[in-house]
């Protein structure tokens, strides 16, 4: 009697033993959930909302009550995404910055902006506005769309452009608040034709945010106080888009197709039914999710997905290396006000140490491709000049790098095998990122031993992103990784991050080096006031820009992160790769949508009809 | 007694007050600034970045001087009111406790009292059987420096993926919608079990595994030899070695429900499942002074009624512990 018992429980002992003692968190423990972390800080989320309570009365109204089987989605009428969301829901407030992420869609799905960007091919595309033109150089006008509505049955007209557009001047708080330094004025002519009047405008950023500014309704957003519209959660959000806000849980969100959708007669009808956007609490799960073909798209970053991919489990925009699309710029910053980082020649001996090679190959599996020395994404690849690319660009070679500083006066001198500054000062800089993002520790790991072997003493160091942030924006760093230049329709996103000024003592959003020379400052001006029309005045600033940049080499553009996506045609299929004849983006995060992740989705078929 | 309730209530409060202050200082001591990270991460247009900053420092009562800050955070404490969370910005810090630590409930509860009561009873009878000591005890004790990360992503690896027996992710299956039904109770008990049942398992090893220590040190004193010398009955003997051993394992059980708002990170992040240990590591790494706040508050509150329940307990199952009582009393 007693015997049996004993061997089963011996045998749960034996397994359960293995695990004793390890009910608190472990370090390896806590190094992976940050590696989860990282991931949103680099995809820009952050957010949450309303969970069981909620979801129970949602559920109450589509479930009849006389139907005792619960009510589940239709496996080939459902997308299943995830990669965009890290955390729970908390806002669908269009306007609030960085609230976006953990409910991605809500720009997008549910409100729209005026113009999409195609970045493939670098064009404004008309949505909710049907035309946009200059009339002169200081008034724009936007035609809408005939039958625009709300999706409360609402038509949205003008009117709700103007009122959205004045959001902006009328509280500060608003993200795109700056507009109104250089725009005067909206009209709305008639329901359709709206004016937009101007002095001495940024047409860049104008352009910029044409597909940036999400459209509210007025009927409903005029009743709102200050609070409501720049802080407010937005609950029940009411907007134009293709989907509509279902409900939401502690590791979901789910949106249902808008059925009266005015875009269905433009664009056609989105194929999934509902879109369960999936958040995983670490990239494991997802790679899990993945191979269980429970996912249908997934935008993590999954380290092992070539060999993924290789064997047929999943697909990718590229069917070769790099895999995945081009999503921003790493650019090490180097801090210009601290020696010897404050000798340009110097600086460009360092970006020919940098064994960029491994960092594409080892650090990331070649699932990234090495940045342009310009840094554009290759998306904005017209705007590189190649002369000047061959003359000063640069590349690793270590003896190169040792020659150049030697030639320019670093030396070693006491035989440590690391140089000297020319007046005999040891060098000891520091390459940094925050704790946690994994293929960036890497990537500074190779930047570290590659300079080394050059004979400049860097070494990695990895804090956490509050003091990395703060390192960052104060300029107390030496050299770190940065790569806040999202997608764009202008080379000057990137100028205005690399080259921002003036020079303050915080810098939040740019030139985290102090790099200072007004020469570079005036041409990033100039290139914000070019017309988004004028490409040849653009490609001329941008030549000169490039020029200066490679020669005073106060950034050093290392590689492009990917628009990671891997996804499965066994439900769904039509996803965008290199072959398609108009590729879009296959992303779901925050931020994409206007830039063809919304059109992937349209596009989609059901693999079985 | 009275004394003794008097004098231990204001140990308690005494104790609430400095650890609430310091649970209020430590985060405000980490380097860096949650705003700032909040906006770094909104990747707002640089003009409107300076605005926002004031504008939101303001929102929450981060530009007054820091006495201030202190005084307001007890004022709004006495209220009820835990602040607004940052990093679920505008989710107040209440709401977001409310949602996530049902989770953490449904899963630690029944895996702390199950693997408890379990654990006890395994461990006490290891102790009598020598073969089963030798042979477990020793693989027991290398293999408990592995890590749960490992068995966590091994069981999901094994039964999720290749037996493909349970779901790898999610509260309840990804196709569903909350209701009433068998379906969709069945659904999150499915994944309810493999986080369960790692944790059952962890926490199984621990309490047998100290509970054999105790009843082999039990059945060594003096006091159970005596008894055998006397010739009571092996049962007998056990029995009062098993009631001894027992006593330590109580403050461990009253300690660990005592912190359970906080959650099981690593279980969480494995498993994809929703709680509040991934929120709390969460909020640290954003600097969410205010969850970071309500959470160690919440830890605090239980861990002191925990200690407090122990100390009424020991009164009940120990009777050294009543006899020095009412001596004191006396």
């Amino acid at each position: 009697m007693r015997k049996p018992i004993m061997s089963i429980l011996s045998i749960i002992i034996l397994a359960s033993l293995v695990l004793s003692g390890c009910a608190t968190p472990t370090p390896e423990i806590i190094i992976q959930t940050v590696e989860v972390e990282s991931i949103v800080v680099q995809t820009q989320v952050v957010r949450e909302t309303q969970v069981v309570r909620e979801t129970q009365i949602v559920e109450a109204t589509p479930v009849p009550v006389a139907e005792p089987a619960a009510a589940s989605y239709v496996r080939n009428e459902t997308l299943y995404v995830s990669g965009a969301a890290w955390g729970p829901a908390s806002t669908w407030n269009p306007f609030q910055p960085g609230s976006l992420a953990n409910t991605t869609g809500t720009l997008g799905y549910v409100y729209e902006t005026l113009f999409a960007f195609d970045p493939m091919t670098g064009v404004l595309t008309p949505w909710l506005a049907e035309a946009g033109e200059w009339a002169d150089d200081l008034t724009y006008n936007v035609t809408l769309r005939e039958g625009l509505t709300w999706s409360d049955g609402q038509p949205l007209t003008a009117a709700d452009v103007k009122f959205t557009f004045e959001l902006g001047q009328k509280y500060n708080a608003m993200w795109f608040a700056p507009v109104w330094n250089y725009l005067t004025g909206v009209t709305a002519v008639d329901d359709t034709h709206l004016t937009f009047t101007f002095v001495d405008p940024l047409y860049q950023e104008w352009a910029n945010n044409l597909y940036n500014i999400p459209i509210v309704p007025m009927h409903i957003w005029e009743g709102f106080t200050e609070e409501q519209i720049t802080v407010g959660a937005n609950e029940n959000p009411i907007g134009s888009g293709a989907y509509l806000y279902e409900t939401h849980a502690e590791d979901r969100n789910i949106w249902v197709r808008n059925e009266s959708w005015w875009g269905i007669d433009v664009f056609g009808t989105p194929a999934p039914t509902r879109i369960v956007d999936i958040r995983t609490s670490s990239n494991n799960v997802a790679m899990g999710m993945v191979i269980k073909g429970e996912l249908d798209l997934s935008n993590n970053f999954l380290p092992g997905i070539a060999t993924l991919a290789q064997k047929g489990y999943v697909d990718t925009y590229f069917a070769e290396p790099p895999y995945m699309l081009s999503a921003n710029t790493a650019v090490l910053f180097l801090n210009t006000t601290k020696a010897p980082l404050n000798d340009a020649a110097f600086r460009r001996a360092l970006a020919f140490a940098i064994n960029t090679p491994d960092i594409v190959n080892i650090a990331y599996a070649q699932l990234v491709a090495a940045a342009s020395p310009t840094g554009l994404l290759p998306t904005l690849g017209k705007f590189d000049d190649q002369e000047v690319i061959d003359r000063l660009g640069y590349s690793y070679d270590t003896d190169k790098a040792k020659s150049m500083l030697a030639e320019a006066g670093y030396v070693d001198v006491d035989g440590d095998g690391f140089v000297e500054a020319p007046d005999g000062s040891k060098i000891e800089l520091k390459v940094t990122c925050p704790f946690g993002w994994t293929d960036w520790m890497e990537a500074i790991n190779i930047i570290a031993s590659s300079s080394q072997a050059a004979g400049i003493n860097i070494q990695a160091a990895t804090p956490d992103y509050g003091a990395w942030n703060t390192e960052l924006q104060s300029g107390t760093f030496d050299m770190t990784l940065n790569n806040w230049a999202s997608m764009s329709n202008t080379p000057w996103t990137l100028y205005n991050l690399l080259f921002r000024h003036p020079i303050q003592e915080q810098m939040q959003s740019g030139n985290f080096g102090r790099y200072e020379n007004q020469a570079m400052f005036d041409l990033v001006d100039a290139l914000a006031k070019v017309p988004a029309t004028d490409e040849e005045g653009m490609k001329e600033i941008c030549s000169q820009i490039q020029e200066l940049m490679l020669t005073d080499m106060p950034v050093i553009p290392l590689w492009y992160n990917g628009l990671w996506a891997q996804f499965s045609s066994s439900t769904w299929t039509n996803w965008p790769t290199e072959t398609s004849t108009n590729p879009t983006l296959p992303t779901t995060w925050s931020g994409y949508w206007q830039l063809g992740g919304l059109l992937t989705l349209i596009n989609l078929q059901p693999a079985q009809p | 007694m009275n004394r003794y309730f008097t004098r231990k209530i204001l140990i308690y409060a005494l104790t609430f007050f400095l650890a609430v202050t310091i649970d209020w200082m430590i985060p405000r001591f980490m380097p860096g600034d949650p705003i700032q990270n909040m906006l770094s991460r909104a990747n707002v247009n640089a003009d409107a970045a300076q605005v926002m900053y004031t504008y939101y420092a303001h929102a929450f009562q981060l530009d007054l001087p820091i006495w201030q800050q202190y005084l307001n955070f007890w004022g709004a404490l006495f209220r009820g009111d835990l602040g607004i969370s940052i990093y679920l910005f505008p989710t107040p810090v209440a709401k977001v406790l409310m949602r996530a630590v049902p989770y953490d409930l449904f899963l630690l509860l029944p895996a702390i009292l199950l693997s408890w009561w379990a654990g006890n009873n395994f461990g006490a009878f290891a102790a009598r059987s020598k073969w089963l000591d030798n042979t477990v005890s020793p693989i027991g004790y290398i293999l408990s420096a592995t890590p749960y990360m490992w068995l966590g992503i091994f069981l999901a690896w094994l039964l999720g993926i290749v037996l493909n027996i349970f779901p790898i992710a999610g509260a309840y299956s990804f196709d569903l919608q909350p209701s009433f039904s068998w379906k969709f109770i069945g659904s999150v008990l499915q994944h309810w079990f493999l986080p369960f049942f790692s944790l059952f398992l962890v926490m199984f090893g621990g309490w047998a595994i100290g509970m054999r220590n105790m009843v082999i040190y039990e059945l060594e004193a003096d006091y159970s030899h005596y008894l055998e010398a006397l010739g009571a009955p092996q049962r007998l003997v056990r029995k009062y070695a098993f009631q001894n051993g027992i006593l330590p394992q109580i403050t461990g059980l009253a300690l660990q429900l005592g912190v359970i708002v906080a959650g099981a990170l690593v279980t969480e992040v494995v498993f994809s499942y929703p709680g509040i240990g991934y929120l709390l590591l969460a909020a640290i790494q954003n600097q969410d002074y205010f969850l970071i706040q309500g959470c160690f508050l919440f830890i605090i509150i239980g861990v002191l009624i925990a200690n407090f329940a122990i100390d009424i307990i020991y009164i009940l199952v120990d009777p050294r512990t009543r006899r020095g009582m009412t001596g004191e009393t006396a």
